[in-house]
């Protein structure tokens, strides 16, 4: 605060101080079973606090119009009836385990996570079996979830991100089930209890399903308790639905949905990126970071810290079982909406027209090295990485061998990498704002459709 | 009660430094899970200390903080933190405000030497200043006033529950307010509040607690002592009267209600503070809990519930007054009072019949649970353990509160919940600007 007396006492201070070596990261031993009917295991021992995390994802891809709605109720129906439990039976035996079990759906499957005191996992195991091969969907309870979630629906409608969101995957993958992700209030009325057991009955099957276990649990007994509690779930088992391939991305443009009042506008360049399997990941993974995947980045400096348009912008790079891609995220004040995007063209143009420094890289490599041990060392954050790997097709050495492939990226591999999936022309820009101010301006620098979010 | 499931709690480290800084240090016992360490400074200045004219001036400058310092550079302190491996953050609460770090173990002394640096003199300067309150409005704009809900109810129910400025006021501050902050502002906030003394540093994870002491001389030492400011009372008369305000969100699509009422002063009432902790998880906390059953599963007048101590949810990192909030979103054609009489309805039968031991077994579980899973992540930890260690002086309470919590009995609960009548309670209904 006053720079004259802390210069002349800073001489005395000590130097800023090295980093010394990094830690090793230990990548955890996971213990592997596939059950007769298909369904995965994996467990994984960690202890810390006397606790166990299980994850369940079960394929649930649809083809069917009524399938986003369908799915979105059977999400939050799956605890509400089976032979033997009533909804308010299932919360409290669930709760009385110092537990928790929520179950949500996306275009690619069903996704169940839970966990509870260590010492409670096979009641943990046996109830999430008693829905997997049980759920009676009562028609009273589904009624109540479908109100629920169309009001959720509703709500959502009307908050930017939300409408963003759904904006991005229409600009990505047009009328392929990937195109949305909120189904209309409409369709989510029209779901039944009957439908809901039917699509239970059709999809929720253990092939290709995939079990995590994490935590103050010995491996085999984890694995042991799975085998036991999830031996009845077999009489459906079918082959997962395949959703057709995503439509190619046609780049440029700018969709602009209209909402009126909007004191921001919802700022998103999205491109296709390449799978986690790709030989330019992990140089596309270190760019990205350099030019907006952390607060040090590039983008944050200039639109943020330098120019105030926004407060969190970020890139980052999503993964579904057809696609992957790069979505650049920044919210800006209406009135700089026009600026922002040049800025965050500028930004991605020069990372494609001039390769990183050797310092950025360095950094950036460290910063995806290090938060990634950090999402493995509770064992909440180890459960779900290890679910979304191994569901993904890699296995737990994934987390040793991605970062060996952050570092043999050269600057030069990351330039060839930011010129094919950074490039502004291989981009589409998507603005949710208030279309009667922000229009004229960015009309003039690139076409303009007005859309709807349906 | 067996401590079948109980955590050791790690031995706790500790110093006062000459110039007043405390320092707390929780090693990891036995193998680390991982080789990460977290590093936080709490300094005992929230929101509701900021003066007058000058509302979100606290949370402001907490944004200055990482503006560079004496030897740091604008963006430095983000780029040597990440560029080592490790995530940052700061946030600004009632009444603490707080800075934090999660680094691999060889990052430790630098974290610490950033820490001290902007502990020592930080950089504020016009441009930077003018920068921040661009970004902070930013912020206001993404999480208040373009989304429905914005605010709600922690910017909306204060001014119904409260009548001083230090309780009462938006924490984010007024747009008019923010840009006619100065650098002068920024200073003498700095030095009234930013003292070594007025501030706790805690360090958490794998690190070797004598080494880490002696950073923490090292790079902290020399800091020269300041005046430490009084804390605050910011007590006020207990209410005497029911109060009710309404809102209008232009973008809410749903009405939804929330009702405050004065939580008993953790300090001074702390066996019923922590009744009221566990009321509040029996109240809306998982599909069993009192009012999810009854207003979302069975009367479904409510979409949603939740009931929390605290502004932003922490029942503990709040001194008196604090609320106990209940909110619920509900269908528009469900009347809002339908809604206040079946919570109502709900605790006075807690207050009148207690609670069954199966189903405060159940709770306790749960609530068990939940705080071992906190446990568990290192930055959670570091920061329960300097806000612990700041807020009510004994760290061990990061590991000590499942079994304080689990031994609250029915009996507890029942009077915690005697105090919520309708006559003491604050109600703000928010009307759905965009229903259909």
């Amino acid at each position: 605060m006053s720079p004259k007396r802390s210069a002349l006492r800073s001489a005395a201070l000590p130097p800023r101080p090295a980093l010394g070596p990094a830690p090793k990261i230990a990548v955890p031993t996971v213990a592997e079973r596939t059950l007769g009917s298909g369904l995965r295991v994996a467990a994984v021992r960690r202890r810390g606090v006397p606790l166990v995390e299980i994850r369940l994802r079960v394929p649930f891809a649809g083809t069917a119009k009524s399938h986003l709605a369908r799915s979105a109720v059977l999400g939050e129906s799956f605890f509400t009836g089976t032979a033997s439990h009533d909804a308010q039976q299932l919360a409290e035996a669930i709760q009385g385990l110092g537990g928790s079990l929520g179950a949500s759906t996306d275009a690619d499957r069903l996704a169940v996570g839970g966990s509870a005191l260590a010492e409670n996992l096979r009641p943990l195991l046996e109830l999430l079996a008693s829905t997997v091969t049980g759920n009676t969907y009562p028609a009273d309870e589904v009624a109540g979830e479908r109100d629920r979630v169309a009001e959720e629906v509703a709500i959502a409608r009307t908050t930017p991100s939300a409408l963003a969101d759904e904006a991005v995957s229409h600009r990505l993958f047009g009328r392929h089930p990937y195109g949305r992700d909120l189904p209309t209030v409409t369709e989510v009325a029209a779901v039944t209890a009957g439908s809901l057991r039917t699509l239970h009955a059709q999809q929720v099957s253990p092939v290709g399903a995939l079990l995590v276990i994490v935590g103050d649990v010995a491996p085999t007994r984890a694995l042991d308790l799975a085998a036991q509690t999830f031996a009845d779930w077999t009489a459906h088992a079918r082959t997962p639905v395949t959703l057709p391939p995503v439509p190619a991305f046609v780049p440029g443009g700018i969709a602009l949905v209209d909402r009126p009042g909007s004191v921001q506008t919802s700022l998103r360049v999205v491109a296709p990126a390449p799978p986690r399997d790709d030989p330019s990941y992990a140089a596309l993974s270190l760019v990205n970071t350099v030019f907006a995947g952390y607060f040090s980045s590039r983008l944050v400096a200039n639109i943020r810290e330098d120019k105030g348009y926004t407060y969190s912008p970020h890139a980052g790079i999503m993964h579904a079982d057809l696609a992957s891609y790069l979505a650049v995220t920044a919210d800006v004040a209406t009135e700089v909406t026009a600026p922002a995007l040049v800025e965050t063209r500028y930004e991605m143009a020069k990372i494609a027209a001039a390769p990183v420094t050797q310092d950025e890289l360095d950094a950036a490599g460290r910063y995806l090295v290090g938060t990634l041990a950090l999402s493995t060392a509770s064992q909440a954050g180890l459960a779900s990485t290890l679910a979304r790997l191994l569901d993904a097709g890699f296995d737990a050495t994934w987390l040793r061998s991605h970062p060996a492939a952050l570092g043999r990226v050269t600057v030069d591999s990351a330039h060839e990498a930011a010129q094919r999936w950074l490039a502004p022309a291989a981009a589409g820009t998507v603005l949710v704002g208030d279309a009667e101010r922000i229009r004229r301006s960015v009309s003039a620098l690139d076409t303009v459709d007005v859309v709807q979010v349906n | 009660m067996p401590a079948r499931d109980a955590v050791t709690p790690p031995p706790l480290h500790r110093a006062t430094l000459d110039n007043g800084l405390r320092v707390v240090v929780a090693p990891d016992t036995g193998r680390s899970a991982a080789p990460v360490v977290g590093v936080a400074v709490y300094y005992d200045v929230g929101f509701r200390s900021e003066p007058e004219g000058r509302t979100g001036f606290a949370h402001l400058f907490e944004h200055l903080m990482f503006q560079g310092s004496a030897r740091v550079g604008k963006m430095e302190h983000p780029r040597l933190v990440q560029g080592a491996g490790g995530t940052m953050n700061g946030s600004t609460h009632p009444d603490f405000t707080n800075y934090f770090q999660v680094v691999p173990s060889n990052a430790l002394e630098l974290t610490l030497w950033l820490e001290a640096d902007r502990m020592r003199s930080p950089a504020v300067t016009d441009e930077n200043l003018a920068n921040q309150v661009a970004v902070v409005q930013n912020e206001i704009r993404v999480n208040v006033m373009n989304r429905p809900y914005g605010g709600f109810p922690w910017i909306l129910l204060p001014p119904v529950a409260f009548d001083s400025f230090a309780n009462a006021h938006n924490g984010y501050g007024d747009f008019s307010e923010l840009e006619s902050s100065s650098v002068a502002d920024a200073e003498d906030f700095f030095r009234r509040f930013y003292a070594p003394g007025n501030a706790v540093l805690a360090i958490a994870g794998d690190t070797d607690p004598e080494a880490a002491l002696a950073l923490v001389l090292k790079h902290f030492g020399d800091i020269p002592a300041r005046r430490t400011p009084k804390r605050p009372s910011f007590a006020e008369p207990p209410l005497t009267a029911a109060r009710r305000a309404e809102h209008l969100d232009p973008m809410a699509t749903a009405p939804a209600v929330a009702i405050g009422w004065r939580a008993p002063d953790p300090a001074k009432q702390r066996q019923l503070h922590l009744a009221t902790v566990v009321l509040a998880e029996l109240l809306a906390e998982g599909d069993a809990s009192r009012l999810i059953q009854r207003l979302v599963l069975r009367d479904r007048s409510a979409i949603s519930v939740e009931a929390y101590l605290g502004t932003f949810g922490d029942p503990f990192e709040q001194r008196d007054p604090a609320l106990l909030t209940v909110t619920a979103v509900h269908p528009s054609a469900v009347p809002v009072d339908t809604v206040l009489a079946a919570i109502q309805d709900e605790v006075d039968r807690i207050a009148r019949d207690g609670v069954p031991a199966d189903e405060l077994a159940r709770v306790h579980a749960r609530l068990r649970a939940q705080l071992l899973r906190q446990v568990d992540q290192v930055l959670a930890r570091t920061l329960q353990l300097a806000m612990f260690e700041q807020q009510h002086g004994r760290g061990e309470l990061v590991w000590e509160l499942p079994d304080l919590l689990t031994a609250v009995t029915p009996d507890d609960v029942r009077a915690a919940a005697a105090r919520l009548s309708a006559d003491s309670a604050s109600v703000l209904v928010l009307q759905a600007g965009a229903a259909a």
